[in-house]
């Protein structure tokens, strides 16, 4: 089959939003519906702060996993009911200014919009179809009888296998990958960055902009309009 | 009194073409962010820059009386009226170069225009900079460039860059006999009248070229910026004899049928250098010893600088350029005596094409003011600009050799010429053919959204910007047999431009007449200041 079509990829926290997952979770962990609830999600994600930043400096993917363990014993129906208050409240409000242009200049250039996050699908799904994205690839909660089990279906969407979810939407729906974009702020997305054509870093973390300054690949900032 | 053996010299110290004989001076030459003082052939035949004209005394009167006396229609004064709409485009920093001693020109006459328009009750008034596809300038350079008091009350609301990929921000206008769109900035579309803010810097600029490429897009400019129509350009500093000239000018001519369009062109002298580096305007032969240790002094300063501290210290330097005309009015009767100015100062008449050109390549271009002239921009500087600056012939024959001094760095500016990195590396080592680079790429890097995004929002040159760049060098290249760097610090940059290289301008020279015989004809443009001929033809 003859690739001809074309996309690109955004990160999204740090990329299209300021925000990050913690962000999300703590919207949720705030919002338990019983004062007790709230309080004891709250202490317990406050207390685990040092443990969450260590574990983000080690290696995303063991952050990921020990993270989305806070989910555990949620109701599904909680968990998407209030993912519309999070759009709205955390999530809407953080957008940077320059995000909008940027989607709208790669749809301009006849990209397929694609959003690759670390983040749980029902968090940013509204952010996505706000954004006109036409595609989501995000990681999914694995629930049973409709309580979040605090694991994510597997593959976990970060690093490495955001790279290979990326080639094989890719593959799935005949686009090169060569002609391809992809948008990202940190080090922990060289592999989604390194397999298209045209990589970009976007307010980058410093090894980020280090491996960009190597690269010679485009340095962007989405957070002046 | 001349005693009677100087008598020979000081005829020839009178004329602008020199001939280099055993006794005579070094000559100094541009290489980069240094010099280079380099000793001729016997023979070699030196172009030298007329000395500046006398600017105008008073330039805000000379802008004044322009406007009230335009060329071919009335007075600015007389077409104001209350309430109408103004847009002034205004040139951006890519001229003068380098940048001109505050005020600049432009401010002159925004304060001129500004001042003209409060008094005439017109209040719905923007100022655009007519950036085309060149970068944003920064706030600080926006600044210096029209001055303090407007720059606070005007920016960012009603002065700003135009945006030519703003998609709703542009309109067009119509298409010409030749299939050329005229597509224009709205805001310069909408209004009732266009005020023209112009500086020109050489022959190639201004005219119907202001409006079409200034206040344009990428499509608008690929009209004329393309290979067959630069290989038609005989030259760019010669607009009767440039195809790219009769494009702007058959698009220029349908916007001046769509909107009125006032022209305020200005131009400079070429006293480039001034100050204590004065001594960079003489001739060698008048240089005293002052001006050799001065010389020697900032030779051996820019040699130990690093790279970025040196060019923050060349581009620091302002020129010291007069006003020497200022015509306002209709768009072609304004140009033509704008040119006349322009042709007075830099052409000097020389009777004769040489086998061999040499001149020194400088640390500036249009293209790099405050940063890194680039590998592409030394090949738009040699093949391009300097090969064009005549009127007539070329000053080398056709097959002749070009040898440039550069060091030819393979160092580029991230911020300001993202896409020139990629032309560079990735699409020169497949081919240095314009028409296979248009016909496969160009489109590529103009919707490249990273580019896009950088043009937009940062100070970045537009993603096609690099084709034009390489297409400039277009009929350099057709015309030229080969071309060697002397002093380039690496190899791959020259191979990747198609250029052969020498350790010294000697050796370039030896490998010039290995081809054109040692009675090779061997000519220099003396840069700097800037120096056009006028041959036969």
């Amino acid at each position: 089959m003859t690739e001809n079509g074309k996309a690109a990829f955004f990160d999204v926290d740090g990329t299209l939003v300021r925000t990050n997952i913690v962000h999300s979770f703590a919207f949720y962990a705030m919002n338990q519906g019983t004062i007790f609830g709230t309080a004891w999600q709250t202490a317990r994600t406050v207390a685990s702060i040092p443990f969450l930043w260590a574990a983000d400096q080690a290696n995303r993917k063991a952050f990921n996993e020990f993270f989305y363990g806070f989910y555990r014993g949620q109701s599904e129906d909680r968990l998407l009911t209030l993912a519309d208050e999070l759009f709205e409240t955390v999530l809407r409000p953080a957008v940077f200014p320059g995000a909008v242009r940027l989607l709208e200049e790669a749809r301009r250039a006849g990209c397929r919009v694609v959003l690759c996050t670390g983040a749980l699908d029902f968090t940013v799904r509204r952010l996505a179809d706000h954004l006109g994205a036409d595609d989501l690839i995000a990681n999914r909660m694995h629930f049973v009888d409709g309580v979040a089990t605090g694991r994510v279906v597997p593959p976990i969407i970060e690093g490495a296998h955001k790279a290979l979810a990326i080639r094989e939407y890719c593959v799935r729906n005949g686009l090169a990958l060569e002609q391809s974009f992809a948008y990202s702020d940190s080090f922990s997305d060289y592999p989604m960055l390194a397999v298209v054509g045209h990589p970009a870093a976007v307010n980058p973390d410093l090894r980020l902009k280090g491996v960009a300054r190597a690269y010679q690949w485009p340095v962007l900032s989405t957070q002046e309009a | 009194m001349h005693p009677p053996s100087k008598l020979r010299r000081f005829y020839e110290d009178s004329d602008q073409v020199v001939v280099t004989e055993r006794d005579s001076p070094p000559r100094l030459m541009f290489f980069g962010e240094n010099f280079l003082l380099e000793d001729l052939p016997v023979g070699t035949k030196v172009v030298f820059p007329n000395p500046p004209i006398a600017g105008i005394p008073n330039v805000k009167a000379a802008i004044r009386w322009a406007i009230n006396h335009p060329e071919g229609c009335d007075p600015l004064h007389a077409q104001l009226r209350p309430g109408m709409k103004v847009t002034i485009a205004v040139d951006d920093i890519s001229l003068p170069l380098p940048a001109m001693r505050t005020p600049d020109v432009r401010q002159q006459v925004l304060e001129v225009v500004l001042e003209l328009l409060a008094d005439a009750g017109v209040d719905d008034v923007h100022i655009v900079i007519a950036i085309a596809l060149h970068r944003r300038m920064t706030s600080a350079e926006v600044r210096r460039m029209v001055g303090s008091r407007i720059f606070d009350a005007w920016w960012p609301d009603r002065l700003y860059h135009h945006d030519a990929e703003d998609p709703d921000g542009l309109v067009t206008l119509g298409t010409t006999e030749h299939g050329e769109k005229a597509i224009l900035n709205r805001r310069a579309a909408e209004s009732d009248l266009v005020v023209y803010v112009n500086l020109n810097l050489v022959p190639m600029d201004g005219g119907h070229k202001s409006m079409a490429t200034g206040l344009t897009n990428y499509e608008g400019v690929k009209a004329h910026h393309q290979p067959r129509t630069i290989r038609q350009s005989w030259s760019y500093m010669d607009p009767p004899h440039s195809a790219l000239h009769h494009s702007t000018d058959r698009v220029g001519r349908l916007i001046d049928e769509h909107l009125n369009v006032f022209h305020i062109e200005t131009t400079v002298n070429n006293r480039m250098f001034h100050g204590p580096l004065g001594f960079l305007m003489k001739r060698e032969e008048e240089f005293t010893e002052s001006d050799r240790l001065k010389l020697e002094a900032l030779r051996a300063s820019l040699r130990v600088l690093p790279g970025a501290a040196r060019r923050q210290l060349l581009h620091s330097i302002p020129a010291a350029y007069e006003v020497i005309a200022v015509h306002a009015g209709r768009t072609e009767p304004t140009h033509r005596r704008i040119l006349e100015a322009s042709y007075r100062q830099y052409l000097v008449d020389v009777g004769f094409q040489a086998d061999v050109l040499i001149y020194g390549m400088p640390y500036i271009s249009p293209y790099n003011v405050n940063s890194i002239l680039n590998p592409l921009l030394v090949q738009v500087m040699a093949c391009g600009y300097f090969f064009n600056f005549y009127r007539g012939q070329p000053l080398v024959k056709k097959g002749g050799t070009l040898i440039v001094a550069h060091p030819c760095s393979d160092d580029f500016d991230p911020v300001q010429h993202p896409s020139y990195l990629e032309f560079f590396h990735r699409l020169l080592p497949e081919t240095r053919d314009a028409l296979v680079l248009e016909e496969k790429y160009e489109r590529e890097f103009a919707e490249n959204p990273t580019y896009v995004h950088l043009y937009r929002t940062g100070n970045a040159y537009h993603g096609a910007h690099p084709f034009f760049m390489w297409y400039w060098g277009e009929n350099g290249r057709q015309h030229l047999g080969r071309v060697i760097a002397v002093g380039a610090d690496n190899e791959h940059v020259p191979r990747l431009l198609g250029w052969e290289t020498a350790g010294t301008l000697a050796e370039a020279i030896d490998m010039a007449r290995s081809v054109h015989g040692r009675g090779a004809e061997i000519a220099m443009l003396h840069f700097p200041p800037i120096v056009m001929t006028q041959g036969p033809g």
